[in-house]
């Protein structure tokens, strides 16, 4: 799922800076799993931009809701007898992909990501997330032990481990596993190294972010 | 010095195994201790969360206080813990709206320290006391501007959401 | 290893001659003035059959290493130009292969590519579009085959003569993959192969026995790195701040056990006394010597070590 995380309060408290009215809407899928924008989290921002507002001795209306996606047109169109230009700035909760969403079906409204989307991953513990993919388009873990080198190595190498990997650690930082190390402990112990050690993959990144914005369209889908 | 004369409302949250039976010992043991400090029952400090100390500033709240049992004896193993750093986020948080972060304090005591629950009690009003009213003016209450038909404290539905049965400006949603 | 010549040049012509090899390191300037270059050069110039013209090392931007390398060579110092996979896509890193071949660089040395969090644009976005093994099979393709990596063929005349060097590192994690990843690199492309700074000759030794096993040694030249401690001061900050550096204990003690104004001193007979022990060694073809900014100290070593005259192939 998607991982976010939210931005500092003086980029927020910058967005609505002025503003007697707004709205913070939440977002119910990825971010209320990562404990980042869901309906918890809108009321913790709303009442501490609230209490924030009062203590500099002036009132901020600050309404909360929290939709069941960001990223699906029928349900950003819940909101569609609330845009009606009562609120000053309406602050998403959702990764960015919700405040694109909303900014676009209601043009006339001011849309401020109240999130960023940090990366692709899951948990490892109760407060604790991972990176573990990179949406290259063109999945090669099968080829790595089931890990992801494109994601997890910070210089995405193909034939790792590079001369800076010590102790299972990444040289980048001492908190990052060195994917490499698990991945040569895995093809060792799976009996796969002689197929690594052949392999000769160069990554074609068309399928990524490289070969422009993508799209999916899918006939039997359609309507 | 702002709130000399002034008397804070303080909600104190009280874990049942400790802070709130040290309270009961302190009132049978007839100490004195501030009568602004309400204090709230809760089964384990470990329930405590920043959403209820926000709900409880933006109700009129002067300062917060969330009281547990001594490090290593929580009864639920590390329930003070999550809530000493509960309150340190709680703190982070107030202070980045400017709010001052020693409106909240976590304290730690056992059941038998009735004395040291109303030393505490005095200790967090008297602190409190000398950052002043959280508001400097104007009732106590929500926020709200009173131009809001969604209800002071903003919680707001979908027609959607209605249809499935809660409907819009009653409020609170069960948390 | 018979055969053609790769590029022709000194580098090449010296191993191939079986002459035990030296190289040096040239930093390029944090700056544009030709003259810092020069003045290393001089130095390396008739103490070292080739020096590697870092690429941006450590992240930090300094002059490319190709205008670099060719200011060096206009001194008459062979360069053994790096390049890393950190800045460039693979259009940029074939397209700079063919410039270089065609300035008269005889030699590249490929690799990864310190990450830029440790420099000084840690603001940057990092390419790595390939790796440095996919790069060093590239290299070899344009200049053996004739294509480049979509499959366009080169005119004859116009293929890179270029001698393929990499880099391996005995000394990071984990240990019994370092080899193997070395025989990667002999595998796509890699004629000759530079290592890391030795300071644990007992875990390097192990490693060239590996690749001596696996004949690795057979199929490249593989050089083994020097880089005399200062003082114990540099010792410590090595061992614990540069990763994929290992610094024995026992090296620690003795730089200790002299007065701090002799310590250098006592580091380059240190050093002296690797590389003796480093020409005897088996499948070692020569040595590659590291003095970042202490490029002035080069004669004197390559003098002490007994490394002198350098042979003309």
């Amino acid at each position: 799922m998607i991982i976010a995380e939210r931005k500092p309060m003086n980029e927020i408290t910058g967005f609505i800076e002025g503003k007697a009215k707004i709205l913070v809407v939440g977002c119910r899928g990825c971010v209320t799993v990562c404990n980042a924008g869901g309906a918890k989290e809108v009321e913790i921002l709303a009442s501490l931009l609230r209490l924030g507002a009062e203590k500099e001795g002036r009132g901020l209306h600050a309404d909360e809701l929290t939709l069941e996606r960001q990223c699906d047109p029928e349900y950003v169109e819940e909101l569609s007898q609330l845009m009606d230009g009562r609120y000053g700035a309406v602050l998403s909760m959702a990764c960015p992909i919700g405040p694109q969403y909303l900014a676009r079906r209601y043009p006339e409204a001011r849309v401020f990501p109240a999130l960023n989307t940090s990366f692709l991953g899951g948990a490892l513990a109760h407060g604790v997330w991972s990176e573990f993919c990179q949406a290259c388009g063109d999945c090669v873990i099968h080829l790595f032990g089931g890990f992801c080198p494109i994601s997890r190595c910070a210089k995405s190498l193909l034939n790792g481990p590079c001369g800076g990997s010590e102790g299972g650690k990444c040289e980048v930082s001492k908190e990052t596993d060195c994917v490499w190390q698990l991945i040569v402990d895995k093809i060792t112990a799976d009996g796969t190294l002689d197929a690594f050690m052949a392999m000769d993959l160069v990554k074609d990144w068309r399928t990524s972010r490289d070969g422009g914005p993508r799209r999916i369209v899918r006939q039997e889908l359609l309507r | 010095m702002p709130g000399r004369d002034f008397a804070p409302k303080v909600i104190a949250f009280c874990c049942q195994y400790c802070a709130y039976s040290a309270a009961d010992m302190a009132g049978s043991m007839r100490l004195q201790y501030p009568a602004e400090v309400e204090i709230v029952l809760i089964p384990c400090t470990g329930r405590f969360d920043v959403i209820l100390a926000l709900r409880a500033f933006e109700k009129g709240a002067d300062g917060v206080y969330v009281a547990g049992c001594l490090e290593g004896n929580c009864h639920f193993l590390d329930g003070n813990i999550r809530a000493r750093k509960r309150v340190d986020y709680l703190k982070e948080g107030l202070a980045s709206v400017g709010v001052e972060p020693g409106r909240v304090r976590m304290y730690n005591l056992s059941a038998s320290q009735g004395p040291r629950f109303a030393e505490i009690a005095g200790e967090f009003v008297r602190d409190v006391a000398s950052l002043g009213p959280f508001r400097d003016a104007g009732p106590l209450g929500g926020p709200d501007d009173g131009t809001g038909p969604e209800g002071t404290d903003g919680k707001m539905t979908t027609q959607s959401q209605q249809a499935r049965g809660t409907p819009a400006g009653t409020g609170r949603e069960t948390p | 290893m018979k055969g053609d010549f790769k590029s022709g040049g000194r580098l090449e012509r010296v191993l191939r001659a079986g002459a035990f090899a030296v190289t040096g390191e040239l930093g390029p300037p944090r700056h544009a003035d030709p003259e810092d270059v020069r003045k290393k050069a001089g130095y390396l110039l008739g103490n070292v059959d080739s020096a590697n013209i870092t690429d941006n090392q450590t992240a930090v931007v300094r002059m490319s290493s190709m205008a670099a390398s060719l200011i060096a060579q206009g001194e008459g110092l062979e360069a053994n130009m790096q390049m890393v996979c950190r800045d460039r896509n693979r259009i940029a890193m074939q397209s700079d292969i063919l410039g270089a071949a065609a300035l008269g660089v005889n030699n590249l040395l490929i690799l990864s590519g310190d990450h830029q969090s440790f420099g000084d644009h840690p603001e940057a976005k990092n390419v790595y579009d390939l790796d440095s093994i996919n790069l060093i099979r590239a290299l070899r393709d344009m200049r053996d085959k004739g294509v480049l990596m979509n499959g366009r063929e080169l005119p004859e005349g116009g293929r890179p003569r270029l001698f393929i060097g990499a880099a391996y590192n005995p000394f990071a994690d984990p240990e019994a993959f370092r080899a193997l990843r070395a025989k990667k690199k002999v595998d796509a492309g890699a004629d000759f192969l530079q290592s890391q700074c030795i300071y644990d000759m007992g875990r390097y030794k192990r490693f060239m026995a590996r690749a001596v096993d696996l004949g690795l040694t057979e199929r490249a030249f593989f050089m083994a790195g020097v880089t005399p401690l200062k003082s114990m001061g540099m010792a410590k900050y090595m061992r614990d701040k540069v990763p994929g550096i290992i610094i024995p204990d026992a090296l620690i003690e003795r730089l200790k056990g002299v007065p701090k104004d002799r310590q250098a001193e006592e580091g380059v007979r240190i050093a002296c006394e690797q590389i003796e022990e480093l020409k005897a060694m088996e499948g070692v073809s020569g040595v590659h010597l590291m003095l970042v900014e202490w490029e002035h100290m080069i004669p004197a070593i390559v003098r002490q070590a007994g490394l002198l005259p350098r042979p003309v192939p």
